[in-house]
């Protein structure tokens, strides 16, 4: 099999060769690997790479393989969001103020996936503590999308979504508070889920918003996202809002079946903001959806526009708590010669955040302080209720809520950069889900002008399998989710 | 609502960030704009709306008083940027 062909491939064909030993689980890692050493300076994807270890253990997973032994993970490569703690290597979560950390554990997420059988090749980068929709943030530079150069791959899992879909890795990790797996996955044309809160275990995933904050899969197909999934969720305790759920095997789930499923539009989501064109990649995928048995049903998700203030307040709120922690004592970055204590905090930090860290710090240190508590951060808390109810009624006569990941595809790297809010507004569609705890998941609806477009599935809580369900059908019924941009590997 | 030059050296202060002279305009204006984003919140009722800080109104699980890792100082002091003996250092607090 030609390298593009093995760099293109799903989980279930890699496994199919590595059980029947057509290739081993080396090859794959050095040919992964390889594609990264010679195409990554283009994209700045790639921030660590674990060229020995991956080795090693790919060895190991080929041993366990040749006893005919292993699951559907073993000797599967991936590559993890830097902000998942890796013992012994380097979790810089994409800023100056973790450049040197190396943790003393694995997070859940990371040793669940080797125990599963995988193999970390590297670490991605991402937005500065996962706080970005364009992947600008980064201390370590900005990602370049793969389907153009100059465009943003999205954030703040944007270089595990730009790696994806440059062939870099058959798998990758994000983490999504507010859109950070599903926006990406919709700017790089890959399958992207971020899993019902409690779901997954944060212990380990560097904190943000910690009602927010969730990991998820993101994969050539839905399929792979739920192989994923499956091995990724389950409740921890070392994380007390993991939740005490069964894991169903996600991908055994997976029939293609969507005879009377009833889809919820919500009228909000096609709104003003809206491309046109992405409106119209949209209904068709839906139309698709509706020729294979689905119900589309019109609904009302009434405070959707309130999403975006609840959430600049929330999020912020909970991550200047989350980042009081680096004070240039225990971790992290500590500023040359402090004169006194309150030097040392100051100057660490402002030399150890970017700008828009910083920016978010100062918003939620503002709706925590005395005097504002009970306008800002209380108020949000009411409407983050009353937005989740939005949900919760029209889950009373839909099974799966859909419409777009993002209201553009990818836009000019320093489009947005100079002005935070419209930034923000990338995310108007993904935020509400994060607030209401819900899985949502991002696959691909086709292009406009080259440029991938995200279809959004939305599911009642717990009930990844239905939207992952969806999706396969999509991609049963058309090869969206397999075009890949014309870069490095994948060059015509 | 806007907010002035002295009200975010306030707040920086409280989040122990200095921001210099010279960037204060700028940071000012940028933070005003999302505080006139956010106050968009003011026009809906919330009247008798428990606030939400659970998406699934959980509460905290209990567990059993046992020791469940072992003592890993060694390893997490690693991190420390200054150490000596086992303790972290900080600037001279007292006199």
């Amino acid at each position: 099999m030609p390298d593009s062909d093995v760099l293109s491939a799903s989980v279930s064909t890699l496994q199919r060769m590595l059980s029947a030993r057509t290739i081993s689980s080396e090859e794959l890692v050095n040919t992964y690997l390889g594609q990264i050493e010679a195409e990554n300076e283009a994209l700045n994807a790639v921030i660590t790479l674990c060229r020995e270890q991956a080795l090693t253990d790919a060895r190991a997973a080929d041993h366990i393989l040749s006893r005919g032994e292993g699951n559907p993970l073993t000797g599967i490569p991936l590559l993890h969001k830097d902000i998942f703690c890796t013992q012994g290597v380097r979790t810089t979560c994409g800023s100056h103020m973790l450049e040197t950390f190396e943790p003393a554990y694995d997070a859940t997420v990371v040793a669940k996936l080797k125990a599963a059988g995988t193999v970390t090749l590297g670490k991605c980068n991402m937005d500065e503590f996962a706080m970005g929709s364009s992947n600008e943030t980064s201390y370590f530079g900005a990602v370049k999308n793969p389907w153009d150069l100059n465009c943003v791959p999205g954030g703040s899992s944007g270089g595990s979504a730009a790696a994806l879909a440059a062939g870099f890795a058959p798998l990758v990790t994000g983490t999504d508070t507010g859109g950070s797996i599903r926006q990406p996955a919709s700017l790089c044309g890959i399958t992207g889920l971020k899993p019902t809160y409690g779901r997954v275990s944060r212990l380990g995933i560097i904190a943000f918003a910690s009602s927010l904050d969730q990991a998820g899969p993101m994969a050539r197909s839905a399929e792979d996202c739920a192989h994923m999934l499956t091995a990724m969720s389950g409740i921890d305790a070392g994380d007390s809002t993991s939740a005490d759920r069964a894991v169903p095997d996600f991908a055994a789930a997976l029939n293609g079946e969507i005879e009377g499923l009833r889809i919820g539009i919500p009228r909000e989501y096609f709104n003003e903001a809206l491309n046109p064109d992405v409106q119209e990649r949209i209904m068709a995928a839906l139309s698709l959806l509706e020729k294979a048995g689905a119900r589309l049903i019109d609904i009302d998700l009434p405070h959707t526009h309130y999403a975006i203030a609840t959430y600049y307040v929330i999020a912020p709120a909970e991550a200047s708590a989350n980042l009081a922690r680096y004070d240039g004592v225990r971790f992290g970055h500590r500023c040359d010669a402090p004169i006194d204590l309150e030097d040392l905090y100051l100057r660490s930090r402002s030399e150890g955040f970017g700008e828009e860290v910083q920016r978010r710090i100062l918003v939620g240190t503002y709706a925590l302080s005395s005097g504002f508590y009970d306008a800002y951060f209380n108020k949000a808390q009411q409407v983050r209720r009353i937005i989740a109810e939005d949900f919760h009624r029209a889950f009373e006569t839909v099974d799966v809520i859909a419409g777009p990941s993002a209201p553009n595809v990818a836009f000019q790297r320093g489009a947005k950069q100079q002005d935070p809010v419209a930034m923000y507004m990338e995310d108007i569609y993904t935020l509400a889900v994060n607030l209401a705890g819900l899985p949502g998941l991002s696959t691909p609806a086709g292009l406009i002008n080259g440029m991938p477009v995200g279809l959004q599935l939305i599911g009642k809580a717990f009930d990844e399998t239905t939207i992952l369900n969806t999706a396969h059908r999509l991609q049963q019924d058309t090869d969206w989710h397999t075009i890949r941009p014309n870069f490095g590997a994948f060059q015509s | 609502m806007s907010v002035t030059p002295e009200d975010i050296e306030k707040v920086a202060l409280l989040a122990r960030l200095s921001i210099s002279e010279s960037e204060l305009p700028e940071v000012t204006e940028r933070f005003s704009k999302v505080l006139d984003l956010v106050d968009e919140l003011n026009t809906i009722n919330t009247d008798g709306v428990v606030p939400m800080s659970n998406p699934h109104d959980m509460t905290q699980r209990l567990r059993a008083d046992t020791v469940t890792s072992h003592n890993a100082r060694e390893a997490l002091m690693a991190s420390a940027p200054a150490q000596d003996s086992g303790y972290f250092l900080v600037p001279k607090v007292i006199d």
